[in-house]
């Protein structure tokens, strides 16, 4: 690892932490021990604010809707704060909200996912340990900008760690082993997936195109400098997901996905292949999605160790070795429309691995990483090790219904102009009444709002809008008084 | 008449009496006399844009909604609480979208005057009509339900089968299809030519009075996309007011979005639905398949039985459920999913069933939980008034001869814990009819 990719993370966080501390007024941390609940914590928190949770057992579903806000687990010794579902409850974390980030957590025991994100952009999920939780265990889904650094996942039933439609997300350092799936990167785009250890999953790391879903693109994927060692574990995925059809022994799967780069990993005794690289008809029982690329296109495969791979083919590949007159897997093997030389995938040093379907591929225009280069430092200008993250190098917008006039008139229009017009009546006093009511008294009509009382006999009851801020409110009645048609 | 509005009276009666108030108001001075367009019969088209849109520099209405203020990821419109909205259909005129409502309304589509899109799609039921299967000319059944249209401007996979990406290609098929509106283009242009209501309104709304296949599906189009419900409780906790909703409706918020029951994965926010072709094996009757659904339009072998995720929205007023009104309650159809996969495909027979349909062994209470959320996605707010008369003189038609709502449902559902409250301090308000 870098250590400028280190300065650069740093101080990017002190970067998030200094943004979050000017926006809030002052940023609390609230502390949780055992026999109190997490979520209760949440739902006092403020964005900006740091939960600490000391060591013992927690079981709950924690939820964050809310931004900026730090799960952070204290441990001490041995003793982590353990989330158990106890084989009950559904997930231990659901985040939605930007900014979020979780550490230290210990996980175990729940039926969905130990931490599930929905849409939550500039996330950091580092330092938990999950053991057997479900269907995947870290999974953030249309998030934008995320970590995923440090984890320790096993004993998953799909992906361990599964980046799901998302995009610029670094997966880093983590140690993955006795799952169906490693690290899956699906229907995703620009992801680096680095330096994690992968041991005795199923398959190890994924990245694919899975047709069916809204987001049809994976592309722009780094794998690099990762340990993908003996997958060979017999595939206990759930019937009917697409992990369930993995082969037992594969190292590395692209599915579909394009201008994936894979570069420096170590890949050893992963007994059906060592790199497999396919179009979607390497699953069956699924159906066709038109609007999905089934074909794999400039994937690159660079300098990588590969050894004692393929020991024990399974199913399809055996057959097609034996066509070769082996009865051993290759270390790479491209399937279907992954060999067309038509779709610009490439390999480097061929020579050196056993192969199969790679015949057409060009030669990579791959550095060769020179002994006095990597002594002295120096990036082979083709090479990916200039490239120290796929995350954002600002973190992803805020989304904020802001406090001025254009977010006033996306509420009145939005939601008042439902029953109010301006000059006609709908189901409440037309606007113009109710200027001449109060003329510019704007406050009144703010007050009003909140907790509105029947006022005119021949109207109904307006409903509370106390979901609006008081600043919200008063900007929206200064709004409506402003109107002039 | 000049009526005295109160809580008991309803919204489409209210709706009905606004022409009427329209010309009170114009007397008394409230609307401007240059609001509105002066026509050579008494139907005027609107000159301001629906509830919630308002008039760019061009005069065509955009929607105000705060979830504009948002961005999705690759700009696809799915995500989680705060996440941008699709493409809406939108920048039509009001005499456009006007025009549109009274056509929508109009028998005079339909090759016999009996049948308009509103028989099928009645505002009184989610825009959908209460029947498993809809019924079509001559009382003829069709084969599958009747979708609801609220926010269908947004969406561009139509029909069930997906078959169609616009509504002006999608409203083709019903307009002639034998057994639903039974018109043919020819027909249609002239009937409408015939009638000098519509001649003056479409020169009011196009420009021009000679009326043309496109403009009578860009008014109806115009007019669908303006249904918008975007301010259900749901919403108001979406945008970051969490006392929207329950405890419970958290709760059933968190199954929803679960791994386990993974709803929220096809039924994706803020549209609910992730607008994909789906094969999730729903039996046509007790070990029948009989829709074929996508394949019947590719020809595709392993999109046999695969339907388009609907929306969610308003979805505990459109029952009954599925593509043939299989699952006849919320709970019904929510127990499905937790049946096993292929659990009611015949044995011997075999669909490509879709990988997020598995056995999450859902309890009873999380059941209730889900249900429990999905009624806070009910927003009818923005409900356009249904016309008394429309310009053919024919009857307005609507499936619910008897509007019914489901005990206790409110129409205006934008319900804080305050309002609530609010609420059960007023009489019940059901949608009531003003079919002639």
């Amino acid at each position: 690892m870098s250590g400028r990719h280190c300065i650069s993370f740093f101080y990017r966080i002190g970067l998030l932490v200094f943004i979050s501390s000017t926006l809030v007024t002052q940023a609390a941390v609230l502390e949780v021990r055992e026999g109190e609940r997490i979520q209760d914590a949440v739902n006092a928190a403020s964005p900006g604010d740091e939960i600490l949770v000391y060591p013992g057992l927690y079981s709950e579903t924690v939820y964050v809707d809310k931004d900026d806000i730090t799960l952070r687990g204290v441990v001490e010794g041995d003793d982590w704060p353990h989330l158990d579902g106890k084989k009950q409850l559904n997930d231990a974390i659901l985040y939605s909200g930007n900014g979020f980030s979780v550490e230290w957590f210990k996980i175990t025991h729940y039926k969905g996912n130990a931490i599930m994100g929905q849409a939550g952009n500039n996330f950091s999920i580092r330092n938990n340990w999950v053991i057997d939780s479900g269907v995947y265990g870290i999974f953030p889904e249309f998030g934008e900008n995320g970590l995923i650094e440090n984890n320790i996942l096993s004993g998953i039933e799909d992906a361990a760690i599964y980046v799901g439609m998302s995009d610029y997300i670094d997966v880093r350092n983590n140690q993955v082993f006795d799952n169906v799936a490693g690290i899956e990167i699906e229907n995703s785009r620009h992801a680096l997936v680095e330096g994690n250890l992968v041991k005795n999953n199923t398959g190890g790391i994924l990245v694919f195109i899975t047709p069916g879903l809204p987001i049809k693109s994976s592309y722009d994927a780094i794998i690099r400098r990762n340990f993908v060692l003996d997958n060979n574990t017999p595939n206990f995925g759930i019937p009917g997901s697409l992990v369930s059809q993995i082969p037992s022994g594969s190292g590395i799967i692209v599915m579909s996905g394009d201008d994936v780069i894979i570069e420096d990993n170590v890949i050893t005794g992963n007994n059906n292949a060592g790199i497999i690289i396919t179009s979607q008809d390497f699953v069956t029982e699924i159906a066709t999605d038109t609007g999905s690329d089934p074909n794999p296109d400039r994937v690159q495969i660079r300098d990588n160790l590969m050894l004692n791979n393929g020991a024990d083919p399974e199913g399809e590949m055996k057959l097609l070795m034996l066509t070769k007159l082996s009865t051993t897997g290759p270390d790479i093997f491209a399937y279907q429309g992954a060999t067309d030389a038509a779709r610009g995938s490439c390999i480097s040093r061929r020579g050196a691995y056993r192969t199969l379907g790679v015949d057409d591929w060009a030669d990579c225009n791959s550095p060769t990483i020179r002994a006095n280069d990597a002594i002295a430092g120096r990036e082979p200008s083709d090479s990916t090790r200039g490239v120290i993250t796929k995350m954002l190098p600002e973190p992803a917008e805020p989304r904020v219904i802001t406090e001025d006039a254009s977010g006033a008139e996306l509420v009145y229009q939005g939601i008042c102009a439902g029953c109010h017009a301006y000059n006609v009546r709908l189901i409440g006093p037309p606007t113009l009444a109710i200027k001449a009511q109060y003329g510019e008294d704007a406050d009144s009509i703010a007050a009003y709002i909140a907790s509105p009382e029947k006022k005119r006999p021949d109207f109904p009851t307006m409903p509370p809008q106390d979901h609006l801020s008081a600043p919200m409110r008063q900007l929206v009645a200064e709004y409506m008084l402003a109107l002039t048609n | 008449m000049m009526p005295t509005l109160t809580a008991r009276l309803s919204i489409y009666q209210r709706a009905g009496v606004m022409v009427t108030l329209a010309s009170a108001l114009l007397l008394s001075g409230w609307m401007a006399p240059e609001g509105a367009i002066a026509a050579e019969t008494d139907f005027v088209l609107n000159s301001r844009c629906p509830a919630s849109f308002s008039a760019d520099a061009d005069g065509g209405c955009v929607l105000n909604n705060r979830y504009r203020q948002y961005r999705s990821l690759q700009n696809k419109g799915v995500g989680g609480l705060k996440t941008g909205l699709p493409p809406l259909r939108e920048g039509f005129t009001p005499a456009q979208i006007d025009l549109g409502r009274y056509l929508f309304f109009d028998p005079i589509l339909s090759m016999d005057g009996t049948v308009s899109c509103g028989s099928c799609h009645d505002p009184a039921l989610a825009f959908s009509d209460g029947q498993a299967q809809a019924t079509g000319i001559g009382g003829q059944t069709l084969p599958r339900s009747a979708p609801s249209l609220w926010n269908v401007g947004f969406l561009s996979t139509l029909l069930w089968d997906g078959a169609q990406s616009t509504l002006e290609a999608q409203m083709q098929g019903p307009l002639y299809s034998p057994i639903e509106m039974g018109n043919n283009p020819a027909n249609l242009l002239a009937t409408l030519n015939g009638n000098r209501t519509y001649q003056n309104l479409f020169a009011q709304a196009f420009g021009q009075s000679a009326i043309t296949l496109e403009n009578v599906y860009t008014a109806i189009t115009a007019f669908e996309s303006s249904l918008i419900s975007l301010n259900s409780r749901y919403d108001l906790y979406a945008h970051g007011y969490h006392a929207a909703l329950t405890e419970d409706e958290k709760a059933g918020l968190n199954v929803f979005r679960s791994f386990v029951a993974r709803c929220a994965e096809c039924h994706t926010p803020p549209l609910f639905t992730n607008q994909q072709l789906a094969v999730i094996g729903v039996a046509d009757a007790p070990n029948v398949l009989i829709d074929s659904g996508a394949q019947a339009i590719t020809g595709d072998e392993s999109q046999r039985g695969a339907f388009r995720v609907p929306s969610l929205r308003n979805v505990v007023r459109t029952a009954p459920y599925m593509h043939r009104g299989q699952k006849a309650t919320l709970a019904e159809a929510a127990r499905f999913y937790t049946g096993g996969r292929g659990h009611e495909v015949p044995k011997g027979d075999s669909l490509m069933i879709h990988w997020h349909i598995w056995e999450p062994k859902l309890t009873e209470r999380e059941i209730d939980l889900l249900t429990g959320f999905m009624g806070t996605l009910t927003d009818e707010a923005f409900m356009p008034a249904i016309p008394d008369r429309v310009p053919s003189g024919l009857p307005v038609t609507r499936a619910s001869k008897t509007p019914r709502a489901p005990a206790g449902t409110l129409v205006h559902n934008i319900a804080t814990p305050a309002l609530q409250q609010h609420q059960s301090s007023q009489v019940n308000e059901l949608p009531g009819g003003n079919t002639p």
